[in-house]
């Protein structure tokens, strides 16, 4: 059993203690402790059961690339799964749960998985569960989702707080081991602005825990005193608990700060400022982040006291834990025997030490006899045994697997090399060079990942780079702040290389498989990756069925992805496929490292980016007046417009059909601002939007308005409106509500790129002005009534499709008769702060005659009922103006414009294209639903029922007092009065009439009124 | 997320204050053009593994368009210019030239291969 021992302990306090709670029961730690030391502490082994086979895991690792000990701290809202316990600083009253376990984590239903283990293998899902196909989406998928997992994310918004912050720097190191500090030392000498972010909440990395000396002291001395020259110094910013997560294009990196501080001033919910996400943009980064000890792959290396020899040493003096009693050590280099020597030091048995090396450590090997360790030789470990932890090994012979002998003890620490952390060297594009000799993968300085300027962007130092030992990994930080001072056009600094003592690793073993040759079965339990659970034989079976590619059998298998992201595993995995296709590792090639190095919560990406603030909300000047009004709302693309105003016991469509009917009888108002209002301006204005419209704007005379529609190349719709001519050189082009901020970038794309000598100016003046429609027959004595100066706005001062300039109630501003209801229709437009006072003043004067706020769905339905369109209703980006029989308005005059040559296309002018129709239900009574398509005889290419057409717009008309609808119909125009049939989703039909598009008042006698 | 520097108003700009716009240099074919030269102006476009002359509009800056001569694979930018022209300055085409030659021979994919490399792209 794991327990706390008097040995060790440099991080925590151990005078004081600190209650947690784990899976419900309560226990104690000391302040300094992770999760994960406190539960081994207590002697809690067991913490999580595995994504697959739900098969018993403990904790495997001492940092970040735990890949067992994932739980779920918090409660509620506030649980945040998936976390390493072993990364997770313990704090009073923490609470953690075990994951993927089903009643208790002691006894998991799930685990009957792992009894048909032989049955799951990699691709089962792909193989077996494939018919019939509806069945995955709604049986098979959420029975394995719910069976193989990790924690679940809480269903409730997360009370706390997360932040954001963007920084500039010289350079950043990652990675506060001696490497990083050296780095960062010697850059902030040279005169760089540094920052150096270390993951752990502890400085120095491995140095203070290995023994190593600098400077003739203990590593931890001259840790300790170089990063408080760090802190000292103007020039460095230092951030523990912070993990480099992702290294971008041109040196932008994200890391988060992890905080978990009372926010200031307090909170009545007590939420805590949780994260903060850095966003920096580092001219050089230093790549110091060390290097992950890598597990042997044996039979049952899974089972909880199977852990890495390292992590038992962090374990032992960093925490005053010894997490296992009686271990077997199993080695491929000398770090086995320097593990050993520590636990007898601290009066911990060593079952035995087991090397793989046929020729042993020689004066290690011998020290190690003589204070009683059985050494075995040529050897590794060839089963393991024990339910839920290991109560013995068998051990065997590495070539052919022949047992030796049985020990008892309670785990198996491996010393099995190391890993480089090169993800952040490899996320932006470094390449890696296979070292033979060290066996291990390198960060190759000959093919970095450069940054805009060229030049290398990413330096390795340290153990990152592949520089094991204390004495290179100084000389490399030292290397690595020198280049990046030098790359920096900064003068060398004078930075002394401190002398080093440390414990060499010796020579590796070739061997990372034991036994060499296994049999099947030992191979279903030779676990290479496991938190993803994929086996020996897996990897094996992948490219058996051809999965070769390391990418390919990535995939198949699962190996070393999401938050893996082959920690772990990586090496393993590759050593596995090396075996099974009998290639070298360099020529098995590695998989793409990619962002983040480990996981980042989406708090945290989110930032404050949530609720109101995750997208801004546009409003108009009016909107206050809609929200006192009781408006229900309607979003069109950024801005919120009424859609309706009910009265009391009224429903939203009750109010819309009300309003329609007061514009058509009486009088309405209607907040138009959000309608786009472009000034094109200058000597070849005209000229430009006769490039930008199917018509002719040129010829327009000042004063007049004018429909126009704009293409893109194609040919296909993609804004409309009214343009103005407002003066001899300019023009007010009003777009649609969506379309403004396109429709100007549209503009100064071709202004500037393609006829950038022609003179004009463009501004989009949206925002600028409140533009309010008044539409009606009572429309003229409203106005009349509100008192218009310096215009003249009687039918013949002011006909449709004129607009002038005029003092309006006292506001400057400019009248344009223009309709989109179909009504007598004038639009106001004053500068947008003055809105909410002409408005005001028209519900004030206008209320004799009885004029009523209407909202996006009556202006819907007045145009539906004039069979006007809508872009993005009636178009979708596949729709000509010939298909919405505007045809006529393209001039035939103009030998160019944006969009003729498109049209030319033969089969945009076929004869059976969907053009715009009119649609009546034949019943009167039933309204089509938008989308409906209509079918006819026989079959498309894909055997499905031909479509002939469909529904773009539909309401029921309370003008008519009968549903109306448009629709795009193949030859429409040419089958007037000819009955379709339309499907709806509920596999209905309905039955409709082709009609004219203008359903009311189709000679447009009330528009001119 | 690429860095940029926009030659109409000097601001290095962040990816997300920028619009894409695609290859530069494109010779727009309108009405009367053939088939083959209309599907090229709407579609074909050059995609290479080297040296790309791509258009961006700093958008959330000074809203100028520009052209940026970027190597799509090691993401070096050998200079911006302004847009307001139909080939690249010939001083940048001659640095770039000198840039991939220096780097000659190196082990990079598709460093100095670019279809758009030099000249007119």
């Amino acid at each position: 059993m794991s327990r706390r021992v008097t040995f060790g302990g440099r991080l925590i306090d151990r005078h004081q203690t600190m209650p947690f709670v784990f899976d419900g029961e309560r226990m104690c730690g000391h302040p300094g402790d992770t999760l994960a030391s406190a539960l081994l502490a207590n002697g809690i082994r067991l913490v999580g059961r595995s994504f697959k086979y739900h098969r018993p895991r403990g904790v495997f690792a001492a940092g970040i690339e735990e890949p067992n000990a994932l739980v779920t701290v918090g409660e509620g809202p506030r649980a945040t799964p998936n976390l390493r316990a072993t990364v997770v600083p313990l704090v009073p009253d923490l609470a953690a749960r075990s994951q993927n376990r089903w009643p208790s984590l002691g006894f998991d239903l799930g685990a009957v998985a792992d009894l048909a283990a032989r049955f799951l293998p990699a691709g089962f899902y792909y193989k077996t569960f494939m018919w019939p196909r509806w069945a995955w989406e709604k049986i098979y998928e959420p029975l394995i989702r719910r069976a193989a997992g990790l924690g679940p994310a809480p269903a409730a918004p997360d009370p706390d707080h997360y932040e954001q912050i963007h920084v500039e720097v010289d350079v950043l190191v990652a990675g506060g081991g001696v490497a990083g500090l050296m780095a960062a030392e010697t850059a902030a000498r040279a005169g760089a602005r540094v920052l150096v972010m270390e993951a752990a909440a502890h400085w120095g990395g491995r140095a203070p825990v290995e023994g190593e000396e600098i400077d003739g002291r203990p590593a931890e001395i001259w840790v300790e005193e170089t990063l408080a020259r760090l802190t000292a110094s103007d020039k460095v910013t230092v951030r523990s608990r912070s993990l480099v997560a992702g290294v971008y294009d041109h040196g932008h990196v994200v890391a988060v700060e992890t905080l978990d501080r009372p926010l200031a001033g307090g909170s009545l919910d007590g939420a805590v400022l949780r994260q903060r996400l850095w966003h920096i943009r580092a001219r050089r980064i230093v790549n110091a982040c060390g290097a992950i000890e890598r597990p042997l792959v044996f039979p049952g290396n899974d089972r909880p006291g199977v852990m890495l020899a390292s992590a038992v040493r962090d374990h032992l003096i960093n925490w005053g834990v010894a997490p296992l009693e009686r271990p077997v050590i199993l080695t491929v280099n000398d770090e086995g025997y320097h593990t050993a020597e520590l636990l007898l030091e601290a009066g911990i048995a060593v079952a035995a030490l087991v090397d793989l090396r046929p020729k042993g450590a020689g004066a290690l090997e011998r020290a190690l006899r003589a204070r009683g360790v059985r050494v075995i030789l040529g050897a590794g470990v060839t089963a393991t045994h024990g339910r839920k932890g290991v109560k013995g090994v068998t051990i065997g012979r590495v070539k052919t697997g022949e047992t030796l002998t049985r020990l008892a003890c309670d785990g198996v620490a491996m010393a099995g090399g190391w890993s480089p952390s090169v993800h952040l060297w490899s996320h932006a594009g470094g390449k890696l060079l296979w070292d033979e000799a060290a066996q291990l993968f390198r960060p190759d300085p000959t093919r970095p990942p450069r940054g805009g300027d060229g030049a290398p962007l990413v330096i390795a130092a340290g153990a990152a780079a592949g520089d094991l030992e204390i004495g290179a990994a100084l000389a490399g930080g030292r290397a690595a702040g020198l280049e990046a001072a030098e790359a920096l056009g900064l003068e060398r600094p004078d930075m002394p290389l401190p002398a080093s003592r440390g414990r060499p690793a010796g020579t590796r073993s070739g061997d990372w498989v034991v036994p060499r040759r296994a049999k099947a079965a030992q191979k279903e339990r030779m676990f290479v990756d496991l938190q993803n659970d994929v086996k020996l034989a897996d990897l094996e079976l992948a490219v058996r069925e051809g999965y070769e590619s390391v990418e390919h059998a990535k995939r198949y298998t699962t190996w070393g992805m999401a938050t893996d992201q082959a920690k772990t595993s990586g090496i393993n995995g590759l050593a596995a496929l090396s075996l099974a296709r009998g290639a070298p590792i360099p020529a098995i090639g590695t998989t793409t490292f990619r962002p983040p190095f480990a996981p980042v919560t989406f708090g945290a990406i989110a930032g404050l980016a949530r609720g109101p603030l995750f997208k801004p909300l546009r409003k108009t000047a009016i909107d206050g007046w809609h929200e006192a009004a009781g408006a229900v709302w309607e979003n069109v693309a950024d801005w919120r417009r009424p859609f309706s105003y009910p009265r009391k016991g009224e429903t939203r469509e009750e109010a819309a059909a009300r309003e329609v009917l007061a514009v058509r009888q009486k009088v309405g108002m209607l907040d138009a601002s959000t309608l786009g209002k472009i000034l094109v301006k200058g000597p070849d204005a005209g000229r430009f939007l006769d490039m930008l419209y199917i018509n002719t704007m040129s010829t327009l005379p000042v004063g007049r308005c004018r429909y126009g529609v704009m293409l893109n190349e194609q040919g296909f719709v993609i804004d409309d409106g009214v343009v103005v001519r407002l003066a001899e050189d300019s023009f007010l082009c009003h777009t649609t509500t969506g379309g403004a901020g396109h429709v100007h970038g549209w503009m100064e794309e071709w202004l500037q790129t393609e006829w950038w000598d022609w003179q004009v100016f463009t501004l989009d003046q949206t925002e600028a002005f409140a533009q309010i429609a008044v539409a009606g027959p009572k429309a003229r004595e409203v106005l009349v009534a509100l008192g218009v100066k310096g215009a003249d706005i009687s039918p013949e001062g002011l006909p449709f499709m004129h607009s002038c300039a005029a003092e309006i109630a006292g506001i400057p501003g400019r009248i344009h008769r223009i309709s989109f209801s179909g009504e007598l229709s004038f639009e106001l437009a004053v500068p947008a702060d003055r809105g909410l006072e002409l408005w005001e003043k028209l519900a004030e004067v206008g209320a004799p005659f009885g004029i009523t706020p209407y909202g996006t769905e009556a202006m819907h339905i007045l145009r539906a009922e004039k069979g006007y369109i809508i872009v993005g209703d009636e178009t979708d980006g596949t729709v000509t103006p010939h298909d919405l029989g505007l045809g006529r308005m393209i001039s035939k005059k103009k030998t160019d414009f944006i969009g003729k040559r498109g049209l030319e296309r033969p089969f945009l002018r076929r004869a059976d294209r969907w053009r715009l129709v009119g649609l009546e239900p034949v019943d009167g009574q039933t309204l089509l639903p938008v989308g409906a398509h209509a079918t006819d005889h026989g079959i498309n290419m894909f055997g499905q029922r031909r479509a002939i057409g469909r529904v773009t717009t539909s309401h029921f008309s309370p003008t008519l007092g009968r549903p109306i609808a448009l629709g795009l119909v193949e030859r429409g125009p040419e089958r007037l009065g000819e009955e379709i049939d339309f499907l709806t989703t509920e596999g209905e039909t309905i039955r409709a009439r082709i009609v004219d598009p203008v359903f009311h008042d189709r000679e447009g006698r009330r528009l001119h009124g | 997320m690429l860095r940029l520097t926009c030659p109409h108003c000097g601001i290095t700009a962040e990816e997300t204050e920028l619009r894409p716009g695609g290859e530069a240099h494109l010779e727009r074919a309108g009405p009367g053009a053939s088939d083959e030269g209309f599907e090229a102006w709407l579609f074909a476009r050059k995609n290479p593994m080297g040296v790309h002359f791509e258009r961006w509009r700093h958008l959330y800056g000074c809203g100028k368009w520009f052209i940026a001569a970027r190597h799509t694979v090691t993401l070096e930018v050998f200079g911006t210019y302004p847009a307001q022209t139909k080939a690249p300055p010939a001083d940048l085409v001659e640095r770039i030239r000198a840039r991939l030659s220096a780097r000659g021979g190196q082990a990079e994919p598709g460093a100095g291969a670019g279809d758009g490399e030099g000249g007119k792209a």
